[in-house]
């Protein structure tokens, strides 16, 4: 990083999953065809009032808490004053100086040890439509004409904002993970960048190592999954060292993302100097959250990832790296807890879960909600293995057919007929046979070529068709020849 | 004999029953009236007169099936334009939803509609209701009923001018600094603004959403109870709507007023009163008296600010209000080059004059810089009025004023002038600001043209205002009508 250090901020909006909009009853699930989801009030017809969501309200409240903020008692909505197609009453139903939320933090933990973020503030927002520009690229320019799709329109969303503690593109990226997860965990947000229920924009700023002043930032937006954000940030802090080691200066200025040519470009809006005239919603009295509805938020909160984490560690032995990747997702710790309650050993789950399961999702773009296998078959599986029904390698093998069919694990052994050997006299006789049959390979064992010993289980499992359980053809095989000599 | 269109609704209603007059008979009346002075007063933007026949049908048919068809029923009445109609035109009195109509119904009209509500039409008013003569109107001015070269007041003028000119027996109006009050004064009607949060303002098109309220405009203070009634308590639709047991407004109305405590504000009767409307006022206060109540003159310091708070405040909701007609999405569309450039040929097509300056006043007072010394002073302004009125009425039971300093003044005569026209509501507005209920009654004429008397209450105390407001009908007396031009009457 030469002698300059980066300071990052974020700014995350999260759609909350209340099944009706902010301030109105329409549908909030995603898609369906443009403006089916949408009444007077959210259409903002003229004459209509907002009512809030008090479930937008609750889930506001639990990821707050699990942020550590303080929650005002009492809180105001503003109006956030500004002209877009896409605002349909060309102002947004927002939290200005009274938030929800205020001065929290989420504590990270990273390879170099654990780190803390500062949250500035958390607060509860109506999302706008989307416009869509009726041109070949998509974009406004050359675009004849824009359409409006109003669905999205007052669905209640989350915003975040953490204090610039950000020094590097993985520390952001962790951030965004472990905030996610806590969503998932939480049951606030569906969390999902593709379709835009998870959004974030970042401050970026240089300045000399060592110094506590602030470098001129720039905002950057568009980063649409974590990938891009790491990416984005990597880009935006070469940029800005590159020029401030050439003696320039960082213009302040709102930056675009652009994946395909990987790198961001400011946006090429004309630069309005944006004045949203916030005042307080006269049309919403003030949310008063008194300490008993505080409390019981706080105390239905359910486990946080962090906590879950330390659990797979401690109670279920797994290795820290191991406990980490499967508590990243709610979805995957559910599903570690369920393949253990149904009898499997925790390593060997987490094994099968961290090895071929994640192999098979990430090669096909899938996620573990998508996987056919259930918990209670993968400890099925790991119990054949326990066994001794079946060898690691013919469960991989057994694995491949259930992750396709969702099969039982039983059942595709029976079918195929792989059974391992394990009867001890079927084994010893198999053993007999070909031992008489090569007396010149029992010879060079005798004399310390102790690959022979290899040779001659191979033999064994050839006359089963692999069937033979190895470990014990090989036991029988070592005790048969050093019993001989 | 009194012609039916200018009876009562109250009047009518036990007609009904006694069935010596049909809802037909009722609105026949009224609409040969509407033929007959609709050209030259001018109180509607939209007739429903098919719509108010087919009401006053089902009226009749429930009568004559014994069965109580609900108190609106067969009472034809004139609805604001600022209130939506399902299916019926809305204006607003504005060029920008000249061609718009509400797909629902605002809560009044719903509620009103269940009760048996006839219509005969949409009321024409100050463009968004901005304004205090209804000269502001796009579709243009409404005429005072006792004087056509004179306003009927506003932003509610074709609301008060249809009830004074007998083309409907009651009517809906809303109120933001006055506008109910002011046109009820100069057309000699009966006008309350209810306390805020009383009447649901679902539907009813914001102008300033922390001033708004849907009242009545009728010809007695008994009527304005039994249509108080049918409109007020709480729409879980409007979050500022107050969850309140209702009293019954028209039950207490005989009580009397002895022994109560009449407070009038110095500050509501200083300079720019006509000398009719003083003297009026002042027959008014030696009628409390002599009803037995205990009139004493008393102080509101900060109402002298109320006028300057409340051109901030209600301009810088309008602003954020009237922000979503843009030509997106329904009314009017101007096209242009691009998408600002319609914003901006459209509004500046679709909005009048007035509606213009208050959208630049509010913006200008929300702006950066400008937020505390305008719009956070202001609310710290409204903040001492309200104290000043909760000082007083621990004190008085009622407050009283005129609604207006003056009658009702010419056509033209202050529309080139904003400041004057603003200064005819300045009796009106702290109550709007303190969101407290106040009433007009007519107490005399100067000139041949009516004064009101404004009797201002506690904070959800309808019931004590109406009693008052009926005690002092009945000791003034007032039986004047207008003769909606010569030879017309
Ligand atoms: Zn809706």
């Amino acid at each position: 990083m030469g002698g300059y250090e980066a300071v990052i901020g974020l700014e995350i909006h999260a759609e909350l999953k209340t099944r009706s909009k902010m301030f109105c009853s329409c549908d909030a699930s995603f898609g369906g065809e443009p403006n089916t989801k949408t009444c007077p009030v959210c259409l903002g017809l003229p004459g209509v009032l907002p009512v809030l969501n008090r479930r937008a309200v609750e889930l506001a409240v639990r990821l707050a808490l699990a942020l550590n903020c303080r929650i005002a008692e009492r809180c105001i909505f503003h109006r956030k004053n500004y002209f877009y197609p896409d605002m349909p009453k060309n102002y947004q139903i927002s939290q200005y100086d009274l938030p929800l939320g205020l001065g929290g933090h989420l504590d990270l933990e990273t390879e170099e040890g654990p780190f803390r973020v500062g949250i500035t503030r958390v607060h509860l927002e109506e999302d706008t439509g989307k416009t869509v520009h009726m041109s070949e690229s998509g974009r406004i320019h050359g675009s004849e004409y824009s359409l409006e799709d109003f669905n999205r329109a007052g669905v209640p969303l989350l915003e975040i904002v953490t204090e610039p503690d950000i020094r590097t593109p993985e520390q952001a990226r962790l951030f965004m993970q472990e905030l996610k997860s806590i969503m998932e965990h939480l049951e606030v947000s569906d969390c999902k960048m593709e379709e835009g229920s998870l959004r974030c924009d970042a401050n970026v700023s240089l300045r000399p190592r060592g110094s506590s002043g602030m470098g001129v930032k720039t905002e950057i937006k568009n980063m649409n999954s974590f990938r891009a954000l790491y990416r984005a940030l990597d880009y935006e802090i070469s940029r800005q060292r590159e020029i401030l080691e050439n003696g320039g200066e960082v213009v302040q200025e709102t930056r675009h993302w652009d994946a395909d040519a990987n790198v961001t470009t400011p946006l090429r809006t004309k630069e309005y100097a944006y004045d949203y005239r916030y005042f307080p919603e006269p049309d919403l009295v003030p949310l008063e959250l008194d300490r008993g509805f505080i409390d019981e938020v706080r105390s239905s909160l359910p486990e946080l990832p962090a906590e879950r984490r330390r659990r797979f560690r401690e109670e279920y032995g797994l290795p820290a790296h191991d406990a980490a990747l499967l508590s990243s997702s709610k979805a995957m710790g559910d599903y570690l807890e369920s393949a253990v309650a149904a009898g499997a050993p925790p390593k060997a789950a987490s094994n099968w879960m961290l090895g071929e399961i994640s192999a098979y999702l990430n090669a096909r773009g899938l996620e573990i909600g998508d996987l056919k296998v259930t918990p209670d078959r993968l400890a099925e599986l790991i119990d054949l293995v326990e066994k001794g029904t079946v060898s690691v390698t013919m469960a991989k093998s057994v694995l491949e057919e259930m992750l396709e069919s969702g099969r039982r694990p039983r059942e595709v052994v029976e079918e195929r007929g792989m059974a391992q050997i394990s009867d001890r006299a079927e084994l010893e006789r198999l053993v007999e046979e070909v031992l008489e049959e090569n007396p010149k390979v029992v010879e060079d064992y005798r004399k310390g070529k102790e690959k022979a010993l290899g040779f001659l289980v191979g033999q064994v499992m050839r006359r089963t068709g692999g069937k033979a359980n190895p470990r014990m053809v090989s036991d029988l095989l070592a005790q048969r020849l050093g019993g001989g000599s | 004999m009194e012609e039916l269109h200018q009876a009562k609704a109250w009047e009518l209603m036990e007609m009904m029953r006694r069935r010596e007059v049909s809802a037909a008979e009722i609105l026949h009346s009224v609409k040969g009236r509407v033929e007959s002075v609709e050209e030259r007063v001018r109180s509607y933007i939209t007739l429903t007169l098919d719509q108010a026949e087919r009401a006053a049908r089902e009226a009749d048919k429930a009568l004559a099936e014994g069965k109580d068809p609900g108190p609106a029923a067969g009472i034809p009445m004139a609805v604001k334009d600022v209130l939506c109609t399902k299916g019926v035109p809305t204006t607003c009195g504005s060029r920008i939803l000249e061609n718009y109509t509400p797909v629902y119904d605002a809560t009044v009209v719903s509620r009103l509609r269940r009760e048996g509500l006839t219509m005969v039409g949409k009321a024409n008013m100050d463009e968004f209701a901005m304004g205090s003569s209804t000269e502001n109107s796009a579709f243009g001015p409404t005429r005072n009923p006792w004087d056509l070269e004179r306003v009927p007041g506003g932003s509610s003028g074709g609301s008060a001018a249809a009830v004074a000119a007998g083309e409907a027996v009651w009517a809906l109006g809303s109120d933001t600094g006055g506008s109910i009050r002011q046109p009820a004064s100069f057309c000699g009607l009966v006008g309350l603004k209810p306390t805020y949060g009383l009447v649901s303002r679902y539907g009813l098109v914001a102008f300033a959403s922390s001033l708004d309220q849907v009242g009545p405009i009728t010809r007695d203070v008994r009527d304005c109870a039994l249509l108080l009634s049918l409109i007020a308590g709480h729409d879980p639709r409007d979050s500022t709507s107050l969850e309140v047991e209702l009293p019954s407004y028209a039950e207490g109305l005989e009580g009397g007023i002895e022994g109560m405590k009449v407070g009038v504000p110095r500050e509501l009767m200083q300079e720019g009163l006509t000398p009719g409307v003083r003297e009026c006022v002042e027959r008014c206060l030696s009628l409390f008296r002599e009803l037995g109540a205990e009139v004493e003159e008393t102080t509101l310091p900060h109402l002298d600010y109320a006028l300057s708070a409340y051109y901030i405040i209600a301009p810088a909701e309008a602003s954020s209000n009237l922000a979503r007609y843009d030509g997106v999405r329904y009314g009017l569309r101007v096209e242009g080059e691009d998408m600002l450039e319609m914003y901006g040929k459209t509004r500046a097509a679709g909005f009048g004059a007035e509606v213009k300056r208050r959208i630049m006043l509010g913006t200008y007072a929300l702006s950066a810089g400008y937020y505390e010394a305008y719009y956070g002073q202001a609310q710290k302004v409204r903040t001492l009025i309200l104290g000043d009125f909760r000082r007083a009425f621990e004190r008085y039971d009622v407050l009283v004023s005129p609604t207006s300093p003056t009658p009702a003044f010419r056509l033209g005569e202050k529309v080139e002038d904003p400041l004057a026209m603003y200064l005819s509501d300045v009796c009106t507005i702290p109550v709007n600001l303190a969101g407290i209920p106040a009433i007009s009654i007519p107490c005399g004429l100067e000139d041949g043209l009516p004064v009101g008397l404004q009797i201002m209450g506690k904070v959800l105390d309808e019931a004590t205002l109406l009693r008052v407001a009926r005690a002092m009908e009945e000791a003034i007396g007032f039986r004047e009508r207008p003769q909606v031009g010569r030879g017309v009457g």
